[in-house]
């Protein structure tokens, strides 16, 4: 017992609380032996404690209330998930009635475009126009081989990959290809609206800006929102304004578990 | 998801209890509980089986508690601490069940600053270990010990001086 460090305070509301370790309690008692004012403290503080977990005792033995009730709080969660559906089935409509304006012209932001977000949101922008317009094969892997696309694209780009799913907003999945990017492969999926809009959502590999918020871009008439997580840039592209695409773009980031 | 339901149901009256001795207020603290599940409920699949969720559920709740008391603190609520309701609640429930025998006890918990008053809870009444208790209050263990320790000192003084706590009450009011 000699080669113990001395008694501190802390051991003794360790001894108190139930949690000194075994090695140590045999020193700690014999302390107490030979200090009686300690000795009373910790009595002290043991009765303390004894009395606060009796009178608080009752709390925890009450009914829980309704209010409390785990099934229907996850009931109400699993309800406010769901609603989000109407905003984006307003969207939809939205990024058709603006999609569809002839000549509608957005304003263009000039903004240097040479890395980060705002190169992925130019890079979606350039792969919607060459791929999303062509009438013979928009797609490499159509929505009916998904697995395929998915396991092919997420091998090329190294990264697990999960196909957003934008049925409910109205745009039902085509299919998929790979495009190249000055920062190497990435993947695009794209999406048919009912009256032949198009959207496409293009992902890949961030080497620099892993986790960014979400941020709007204008190029030309295209609107984009871009963003980053745990290292996967995401860009999602329509013709419409990206304050009216920024609705389907939560979505498809609430399906990549960004929140 | 039944399995969440089943991990969470256990730590349910521990974080009412909690909520209200910390807060001293009934219906308040209910709410903040309900807070915490819901939050808890929209974040399960980010901690899925990482085991018992207790400390974690605590955590959330402590987070919960901190900013409301933060806000009531604001808008100068802290000026009534003698009010009636503050404590009362706390005393209520406890007499309701040992006649008179806490009361003193629960005034002199009310009486704690939050911080001191939240680690002797949750270290002597939720037996959280003093590394638990350090997460969930998110400060160093060190920290831990001097509050459980000056909470401790702090208590037993009000409670060694009972009388002149009970003469303090009408002085207190007559500064409102």
């Amino acid at each position: 017992m000699n080669a113990q460090p001395p008694v501190t305070d802390d051991d003794l509301h360790a001894y108190v609380d139930g949690v000194l370790a075994l090695s140590r309690r045999p020193f700690v008692q014999a302390h107490l032996e030979s200090h009686p004012e300690d000795a009373e403290r910790v009595a002290r503080y043991a009765k303390l404690r004894e009395e606060l977990r009796e009178a608080l005792a009752p709390i925890a033995d009450e009914p829980i209330p309704a209010q409390l009730d785990l099934k229907r709080l996850v009931r109400q969660r699993m309800a406010a998930r769901r609603r989000p559906t109407w905003r984006l089935a307003c969207a939809a409509a939205l990024v058709f009635a603006v999609g569809g304006a002839s000549g509608y012209a957005l304003h263009a932001f000039t903004q240097p475009a040479s890395a980060g977000v705002r190169a992925l949101a130019r890079e979606a922008a350039d792969s919607y126009r060459v791929h999303a317009v062509d009438p013979a094969r928009p797609v490499e892997i159509a929505a009916s081989d998904r697995a395929e696309l998915v396991g092919w694209l997420a091998q090329r780009l190294q990264s697990p990959l999960a196909v957003p799913d934008l049925e409910l907003a109205g745009y039902r999945f085509l299919g998929g290809r790979l495009v190249t990017t000055p920062h190497g492969p990435a993947a695009l999926f794209l999406y048919g609206g009912a009256r032949g809009d198009k959207l496409a959502v293009l992902v890949r590999p961030m080497a620099i800006e892993k986790n960014t918020r979400m941020s709007e871009h204008v190029d030309g008439a295209l609107g984009t929102v871009a963003w980053a997580d745990r290292g996967l840039g995401y860009s999602l592209v329509g013709a419409a304004s990206p304050a009216v695409l920024h609705p389907l773009a939560d979505e498809v980031r609430r399906q990549a578990g960004g929140g | 998801m039944p399995d969440m339901i089943e991990l969470i149901a256990p730590s349910v009256p521990a974080l009412r209890r909690y909520a209200r001795a910390l807060l001293r207020d009934r219906a308040g603290a209910d709410d903040l509980v309900q807070e915490c599940l819901t939050h808890a409920i929209d974040r399960w699949e980010q901690r899925r089986g990482q085991g018992d969720p207790r400390s974690w559920l605590f955590s959330i709740l402590h987070n919960l508690a901190v900013s409301q008391l933060r806000q009531q603190r604001r808008r100068g609520r802290h000026l009534s601490l003698d009010d009636a309701p503050q404590h009362a609640t706390l005393v209520r429930a406890a007499s309701q069940e040992h006649g008179v025998q806490y009361t003193e006890l629960l005034r002199g918990v009310a009486e704690l600053s939050e911080e001191h008053r939240a680690v002797l809870l949750l270290v002597s009444v939720e037996d959280m270990s003093y590394a638990e208790a350090a997460r969930i209050l998110d400060v160093p263990i060190g920290t831990v010990m001097s509050r459980l320790s000056r909470a401790r000192q702090t208590l037993a003084r009000a409670l060694d001086s009972q009388a002149p706590l009970e003469a303090r009450r009408p002085v207190l009011r007559r500064l409102k």
